[in-house]
């Protein structure tokens, strides 16, 4: 008699092998390419590079054929490639004031100098399936002129320059990096909104949901919603001044929320802040609710006791790729701990029923 | 695979860093050291601390053996023994005592440990008073003012409802009379051979960012109270490989008429007696 538990390495072998072949599904059906996949499944290619944490669109593409589509996998792929990659240095700050906008909207206002530009958006589409799209060949084109990206002035400035908003401190710290440095708490504002820009979509988007509907209620008003792409310079220090090393899409959300005001200071509007990288609108929207929830005691708030105005409940609990590991460890052998708990539960029922007939014959 | 990333996978920066959390740690017996984990290439919750821990310690003359379940077999164990193999090109062994660094999940091997070796455990949680108190910020005030009261009223309140300590694995322990500390999921039978080993045991927790240590011959304590002493527990059978009477046991369940049979979880151990000659009820001799 023998415990057949052998053969672990050819099982993951074969497993690994199976699974490619599943990720290629039907050979009579075209392979995907990647350039397809980063052409016209952006918004997916959007999420992994913001999850990520790494601007690379021919890189997540890849990793979402590679992950079969699977998006935090795909991260996943992403974030363990980007821990290898050197670092020889960091941007500038980008400034999103020179963002060339393809889309910028306010909520706040009717108009604002610099316009309403609605740029490419589901906002006002009805959902209804587009039977034609399972006819392939169709190549949309929009009427008009070819897109100009403009510059226009941040929404809130405007509200600033009457005092009417509360003034961010400036700074020149430099910012920690989660990647780098282990997240201790209290942690400051910039690396909360390090760990909710690469914090998981539907956690930040459930937790800025949770505010609006009154746990941690902070009456957002989208101040400014603005997409487009920003200069990424850096100061070379052999030329001692900064250059231009490329360009990335951003979208970024600034809210625009209620403030009661306090004996030392008349009533004002307080900001959240969002920033993603590329398109990816919901969730620089979330990201400014729950910012400005975690910000209750700078601004001399109560703590309601709210999920979303916990620091340490909400950047311990953002991270997908922590979060799926640990979850779905726990499918892996744990056999020694259960024939722990196995021989202590027989223990105690045990004693419990021989205390319990010990009980009866003591009554008869 | 070698040729592209560095010995052991690591960049040499990052396994400094470690090593400096892993050197605080020994110094600090039991005190949880942050570090800047990384992403390794498998997901968090499959031992990446211990990875990066065991990365951090290997050098090419290094003998390694992993196990998981106490087993050199299971797939997890056989995952991370190949990841070492293709970026640190070391040699591996399932012989406990050829070893020169044994990563662990879950066991501690049965064969005595020795001066020089290295065990390396995986770690998931660990805060010994995490689920007491689910703030990291409190339970790190806690550790300061070593304010363990909670975790005496938690075993004092099992032995009032069960009648003894209801944890069977993960049981708490105390480091040199100071820091409460996680002795990771191991069963409590394994706990008595924490205190006074002759290797060093490290303790990497990947997704949690910590690491701490026991330099040999620590004394380590498992918490209990003088009319409830701490009591390691084992299946109540022999080994029916190798009739081993004094290991940790596997209970196999092998019909469905509730037939069972009881087997060494250290698979290096069993084989090792029943080469030697022991055999046990269903064994067949070497």
């Amino acid at each position: 008699m023998y415990v057949a538990v052998k053969g672990g390495e050819r099982a993951i072998d074969n497993a690994h092998a199976w699974l490619a072949e599943e990720r290629r599904g039907d050979p009579s059906v075209p392979e995907l390419g990647v350039a397809q996949i980063r052409e016209q499944l952006a918004l997916s290619v959007n999420r992994v590079m913001a999850e990520g944490s790494l601007y690379d669109p021919d890189l997540a593409a890849l990793a979402i054929k590679q992950a079969r589509g699977d998006l935090i996998e795909a991260v996943f792929l992403i974030r363990a490639y980007r821990t290898t990659l050197p670092r020889f240095g960091a941007s500038q700050p980008v400034d999103t004031g020179a963002m060339d906008c393809l889309r910028r909207v306010s909520a706040t206002f009717k108009d604002v100098p610099g316009g309403q530009v609605l740029g490419p958006t589901f906002d006002y589409t009805h959902r209804l399936l587009d039977f034609k799209l399972m006819a392939e060949g169709e190549l949309p084109v929009a009427p008009g002129e070819p897109v100009q990206p403009v510059q226009v002035p941040h929404v809130t400035g405007f509200l600033n320059r009457d005092g009417l908003i509360q003034q961010e401190p400036e700074s020149d710290a430099v910012p920690g990096d989660l990647t780098r440095e282990p997240l201790e708490l209290p942690a400051s504002r910039a690396l909360r909104l390090q760990s909710l820009a690469r914090g998981d979509e539907g956690f930040v988007l459930g937790m800025a949901y949770s505010t609006q509907r009154g746990y941690a209620r902070n009456h957002a008003f989208v101040g400014e919603l603005r997409i487009g792409t920003c200069c990424v310079e850096m100061e070379i220090p052999e030329l001692g001044f900064a250059v231009e090393i490329g360009e990335v899409e951003l979208t970024e959300c600034e809210t625009v929320n209620q403030f009661k005001g306090s004996k030392t200071e008349p009533p004002q509007f307080t900001r959240g802040y969002g920033l993603t990288f590329a398109q990816n609108e919901r969730k620089a929207i979330s990201m400014a609710l729950v910012d400005r929830a975690l910000r209750w005691r700078e601004l001399g708030e109560d703590n309601s006791g709210a999920a979303a105005q916990d620091e340490e409940f909400v950047l311990m609990h953002s991270d997908n790729i922590q979060a799926t590991g640990f979850l779905e460890h726990i499918k892996l052998p744990h056999y020694v701990d259960f024939q722990s708990e196995l021989e202590l539960v027989r223990k105690i029922r045990a004693e419990a029923m021989a205390a319990n007939i010990a009980q009866q014959e003591a009554a008869e | 695979m070698t040729d592209d990333y560095n010995f052991a996978y690591l960049d040499e920066e990052t396994k400094r860093m470690i090593r400096r959390a892993i050197l605080k740690g020994v110094a600090i017996p039991g005190y949880q050291v942050p570090f800047a984990s990384r992403e390794m290439p498998m997901p968090y919750g499959w031992g990446t601390g211990g990875v990066q821990v065991t990365a951090a310690c290997l050098t090419p003359e290094d003998v390694l053996k992993v196990i998981d379940q106490g087993a050199d077999d299971t797939t997890n164990a056989v995952s991370i023994r190949k990841f070492f193999q293709r970026t640190a090109g070391v040699k591996v062994t399932e012989a406990t005592a050829e070893a020169s660094l044994i990563q662990t999940r879950h066991r501690i091997p049965e064969a005595a440990l020795t001066e020089g070796q290295i065990v390396v455990f995986q770690v998931p949680i660990p805060e010994p008073l995490r689920f007491l108190e689910p703030r990291e910020t409190e339970t790190r005030k806690m550790h300061e003012l070593e304010e363990y009261g909670l975790m005496h009223v938690k075993l004092y309140e099992d032995i009032a409802r069960h009648g003894q300590i209801a944890t069977a694995y993960d049981y708490p322990v105390k480091v040199e009379g100071r820091y409460v500390m996680d002795p990771s999921p191991i069963p409590k039978f394994d706990n008595p051979k924490l205190d006074g080993s002759p290797a060093l045991m490290l303790f990497g927790a990947g997704r949690e960012q910590r690491i701490y240590a026991l330099p040999p011959y620590t004394k380590v304590v498992s918490l209990d109270f003088e009319d409830h002493p701490f009591e390691p527990s084992k299946a109540d059978h022999d080994c029916d490989l190798c009739a081993a009477s004094d290991t940790y046991l596997d209970e196999v369940i092998m019909d469905d008429q509730g037939g069972r049979m009881f087997v060494c979880s250290d698979t290096d151990h069993c084989r090792c007696r029943r080469e030697a000659g022991h055999v046990g009820r269903l064994g067949v001799a070497a």
